[in-house]
């Protein structure tokens, strides 16, 4: 391996001469070793991004080549980690340097010494397939790791398998080529691991939140981007999904984002039941925290080794939700790393190429059958935070080009505290079509049917508001008065949900439907009594309609359902 | 003794350019001697031909003769429990007659990042004795709320008053406030001496002032002075630290200077693109490490330039801050003290602080629901302006009555009121009790059996 030298330091950029390292190696820069990656070459320079703060490196000190670049370690013991954006453990960088983060640490990504029980699932004289199993691990009590070729690899027959305890770099099998096979590899984080065939998304993610299911719904494989300015609620969504999402596997990654969050988020999770099996959510979780404040450098790195991860658990068979908050601070990594290259910038100072990178992101989602044969999913949730709450900036304009479900939030919502502060009328789900025939078929014939007329309600209703606005809504029409009641109780008793509340947190698809379907009863009902003349003031004082508003607070929602619409069709019996 | 370069070859505004020097190292300590007087300084970028440095106290005076020596080390502060209850200037020096600073340790200012996986989740309670932030926009130890306010609005008291009044509930506790002015004038900063020795807060204060004639590049340094300052404090002494900086808005103005200096390629108006970056480094100096006593939090203040809060120094701080309280210039016509708009404002810490154990269980139903009016009475405003009170529905009318009452009662309040968190509930109930017990949409039944004021009189009688 080459040592060279380097020429010059500005920021977390370094230039070195006496260099043969490729584009995207890793080297490791001065005295101290510090992790750092090639980003251009120019003449007999290289340009080198450090992942950690360069002070106090002077021109002259040594630039290691490793010969390889950024990799992920991929094998058992990575869930449950806390990473930091190059997946070193964040607690063992803390038993190394204390509380603060000191430099020049290098830490496996996961544990070499820690033996794992190896059961192989393939015998002697089986010919193995690149991506193919022969093996599994019990990685925590719900997830079985299948250990796979590699997919670069060759494959070939088997020679020798071995059961038994085993650390990741101990042989596990040996092939006819005399190609050792361990539990562990590694894989360049910028690209994307093979599959053998994408699929359709034609399965929905569930996440219990009414506005997101019942509205504008995730598939499996899916993308989806939410952007909103600052206070609207993007991070608790993010959270709230991770959560609940029917997922097997999520992948947090916290790309530039507040410390407290973070400590907030590995605080609770490890506390959070997995509402499906009552273990510890922790235990299918892998987090990415990079805060804000931490090497920028890391940060944009952070996004592909989350991807990395999350595509390598898909291979095995599983659903992965992976959630980046937020990609705005990803693109304004590169737009820093970008500026300091004195590239010629694209719109508002990113690169040129912003729009492809991001493109490159999120093609890497998708439900597809894998190369050991099976199905996984890998989906994307990417927060997005417009400067300015602006929506027509380069970061969500892009992101929008590509994601196929868009969570709008709104600030005017936030400030009614109205959560998930999901806006109904600019949202979106190119989902809808592929999607209902699985509600159909799994909840009820009427999904989309109720969906329609309750978003049919809701447009009407912003457009009446223009009106009452001007005139005030006593001069409406009764049956219009209606419609903006009906309305608010859509907006009040099912797209509001709180995130916080122990029942309401997650919501059912047949509790979501139910709910939904009893208020498009009342308005049934109503509009039949303006038709036998009754006033609107005693419709909308119907006390049954009250008691509605606060069933979605219970667990055991159904006898106390149809208890109000029994009152509630007497009542409306009783109105004269 | 190190050696001494005169091979300056450009002057350029805070900047100088140095050649033909040993190898440098980024970000280490300059030192500058002309005639006299030493000027401290900081490499920013270093080749073996070249080497840029920016100059703390300004580069007038400098020639091409000037000497400049490197230190071999970054810029370190020095340290000691004697640090409590001095005035200092913005790099550091002592202004306030005393001796220089005997350092027990000597501390990098760049600040390493809290280890995430170290960090302590913030949930104790500040009470701040303010309504609109105990009881709607909750202040958590560890946390970092900025307030945004705009040019001529009484941030500053406000702020003296969190600092005057914060306290954690039933316990007493050593704790320090340190104040970063950067760039705000002689009688601002009057102001915030002449409090702090009124209410004897000196004596556990650190202050740093950069004042709006001296070098604007100072203020780069002022609040890492300020804030390895609140970490010694924090974790070496066991304090609970409350660290004010104002303004915000003057240390980017020189963020940008500089970066235009170095003629950088400019971000959004002219701010330099790492600004973000910049901002968290110190932004993300709050917070609580676990297994320490201490903690820092954070109420930097800043002026949003005409009022606008996509600018990008309020825009970028607010994505890295844990919420915001925001200053209304509308409130503050209305003769409203303190102007907290409480709409935009957000805490977002508030939840973990709040509840049962730690102020009392109604507090986020109590909240929300007190929200959710005063934002449909605000809406409502706009209507009645046009079709008048009389034409706007029964509910319409109660929703923008509570409106009012709410500016009135609950957000405002006396300059030295210092109201206790179960106050501020109460007024809020006593709001809450003038609308049908059927608008609480948001408050579960039990807290309105328990908490409204027409069943908690009711079950005072039968007591």
């Amino acid at each position: 391996m080459e040592v060279g030298k380097v020429k010059r330091v500005a920021g977390p950029l370094v230039q070195a001469i006496g260099l043969k390292a490729s584009m995207y190696d890793l080297v490791l820069v001065g005295e101290e070793g510090l992790m750092s990656e090639v980003i251009g070459i120019s003449g007999n320079k290289h340009i080198i991004q450090v992942y950690e703060d360069t002070g106090g490196v002077r021109p002259g000190e040594p630039v290691k080549e490793t010969g390889a670049p950024l990799v992920a370690q991929l094998g058992p013991g990575i869930l449950t980690q806390i990473y930091d954006g190059i997946q070193r453990p964040l607690p063992k960088l803390a038993e190394m340097s204390g509380d603060f983060i000191s430099r020049g640490l290098f830490v496996d990504g996961i544990d070499h010494k820690k033996k794992w029980e190896f059961k192989p699932t393939a015998k002697k004289g089986d010919a193995l397939k690149p991506g193919q199993a022969f093996g599994e691990v019990q990685e925590q009590l719900l997830i079985n790791h299948k250990i796979m070729v590699p997919p670069k690899m060759k494959g070939g027959a088997i020679k020798e398998i071995y059961g038994g305890n085993f650390t990741v770099d101990e042989t596990v099998c040996v092939l006819e080529d005399g190609t050792e096979l361990t539990m562990m590899h590694k894989w360049p984080v910028r690209q994307a691991r093979p599959v053998a065939e994408k699929l359709a998304p034609t399965i929905p993610l569930r996440t219990g939140q009414r506005v997101v299911d019942g509205f504008f719904s995730l598939a499996k494989g899916g993308t989806a981007a939410i952007p909103g300015g600052f206070g609207t609620g993007k991070t608790v969504m993010q959270q709230t999904l991770s959560k609940w999402a029917d997922v097997d596997i999520v992948i947090y990654v916290g790309c530039g984002e507040r410390g407290n969050e973070m400590a907030d988020l590995l605080h609770e999770f490890p506390e959070l039941q997995d509402p499906r099996t009552g273990r510890p959510l922790m235990e299918r979780s892998i987090v990415y925290a990079n805060t804000s404040n931490m090497p920028v450098a890391a940060r944009e790195a952070s996004i592909y080794t989350g991807m990395t991860t999350a595509e390598y658990y898909r291979d095995m068979g599983y659903d992965c939700l992976m959630t980046a908050d937020s990609t705005s601070r990803w693109a304004e990594a590169m737009r820093e790393m970008g500026s300091r290259l004195e590239e010629m910038p694209g719109e508002e100072g990113y690169p040129a190429y912003l729009g492809a990178r991001l493109a490159d992101f999120y093609e890497r989602a998708g439900r597809a059958a894998v190369l050991n044969g099976g199905q996984g999913s890998v989906s994307i949730v990417g927060a997005v935070s417009p400067a300015g709450g602006d929506f027509t900036e380069p970061v969500t304009q892009n992101t929008l080009r590509m994601v196929k479900v868009f969570w709008a939030l709104d600030s005017k919502l936030t400030q009614r505290r109205h959560f998930p502060s999901i806006n109904w009328l600019d949202s979106y789900s190119l989902y809808d079509q592929t999607l209902e025939p699985w509600f159909v078929e799994n909840v009820s014939p009427n999904w989309n049917k109720n969906k329609r007329r309750a978003m049919a309600i809701l447009q009407e209703n912003a457009e009446l508001e223009e009106i009452v606005m001007l005139v005030g809504s006593d001069a409406l029409p009764e049956d219009q008065q209606i419609t903006l009641e009906v309305a608010r109780m859509i907006i009040n008793f099912w797209l509001a949900q709180s995130a916080f509340h122990p029942v309401d947190t997650f919501a059912p698809y047949k509790k979501q439907f139910d709910l939904l379907e009893a208020i498009l009863k009342y308005r049934d009902l109503a509009f039949d009594a303006v038709q036998k003349g009754i006033p609107v003031a005693q419709i909308t004082s119907v006390p049954s309609k009250d008691a509605l508003a606060k069933v979605r607070l219970e667990a055991e929602y159904e006898p106390i359902l149809a208890k109000v619409m029994a009152q509630m069709e007497a009542e409306f019996k009783a109105l004269k | 003794m190190t050696k001494e370069y005169k091979t300056i070859t450009e002057i350029s505004g805070p900047l100088i350019f140095v050649e033909k020097t040993e190898p440098v190292g980024y970000n280490e300590l300059v030192e500058i001697r002309t005639g006299g007087e030493l000027k401290r300084g900081q490499v920013l970028d270093t080749s073996d031909e070249i080497v840029v440095i920016q100059v703390f106290e300004g580069t007038g005076g400098l020639s091409k003769d000037s000497a400049v020596s490197f230190t071999g080390d970054v810029i370190k502060m020095p340290l000691s429990p004697g640090i409590v209850g001095r005035v200092l200037s913005g790099s550091g020096r002592p202004r306030d007659g005393g001796p220089e600073i005997v350092p027990e340790v000597l501390r990098d200012i760049a600040g390493a990042a809290i280890n995430p996986a170290s960090r302590e989740k913030p949930r104790a309670f500040i009470q701040t004795g303010i309504s609109t932030i105990d009881g709607t926009n909750t202040l958590v130890r560890g946390q970092k709320l900025p307030i945004f306010s705009g040019a001529g609005l009484p941030h500053n008291d406000v702020a003296l008053q969190i600092a005057r009044q914060a306290k954690a509930l039933g316990e007493a506790e050593s704790f320090a406030v340190i104040f970063c002015a950067m760039g705000i004038t002689n009688e601002e900063a009057q102001h915030f001496l002449a409090d702090f020795e009124r209410t004897g807060a000196l004596e556990r204060a650190v202050v740093f002032l950069n004042l709006a004639d001296d070098p604007a590049v100072e203020r780069i340094l002022t609040p890492r002075l300020g804030l390895t300052t609140a970490e010694y404090l924090a974790f070496d002494l066991d304090m609970h630290v409350l660290i004010i900086y104002t303004d915000m808005t003057n240390y980017c103005e020189s963020l940008r200077q500089m970066g235009a200096a170095r003629e950088e390629v400019p971000g959004r108006r002219g701010y330099p693109g790492y600004m973000y970056t910049d901002l968290a480094i110190q932004y993300e100096r709050a917070g609580i490490i676990r297994g320490k006593k201490g903690s820092i939090t954070q109420f930097p203040i800043l002026t949003m330039p005409g009022d606008d809060i996509t600018h990008p120094i309020p825009d970028l701080s607010g994505y890295i801050t844990e919420g915001q309280i925001i200053i209304s210039r509308e409130l503050h016509r209305k003769g409203i003290y303190p102007p907290v708009d409480i709409r935009p404002s957000l805490s977002r810490l508030m939840n973990s602080g709040i509840g049962k154990g730690h102020t009392r269980e109604d507090h986020r139903a109590v909240s929300d629901q007190l929200y959710a009016y005063y934002a449909e009475g605000n809406d409502l405003r706009g209507l009645a302006a046009i079709v008048g009170k009389e034409a706007l529905s029964e509910r319409d009318k109660l929703v923008l009555e509570f409106a009012d009452k709410f500016e009135k009662r609950f957000v405002n309040q006396g300059r030295d009121e210092d109201r206790s968190i179960f106050d501020t509930l109460q007024i809020g109930w006593d709001l809450l009790a003038d609308l049908p017990e059927a608008m609480l949409t948001r408050v579960d039944d039990k807290y309105i059996k328990q908490y409204h004021p027409k069943y908690a009189s009711a079950a005072k009688k039968a007591e």
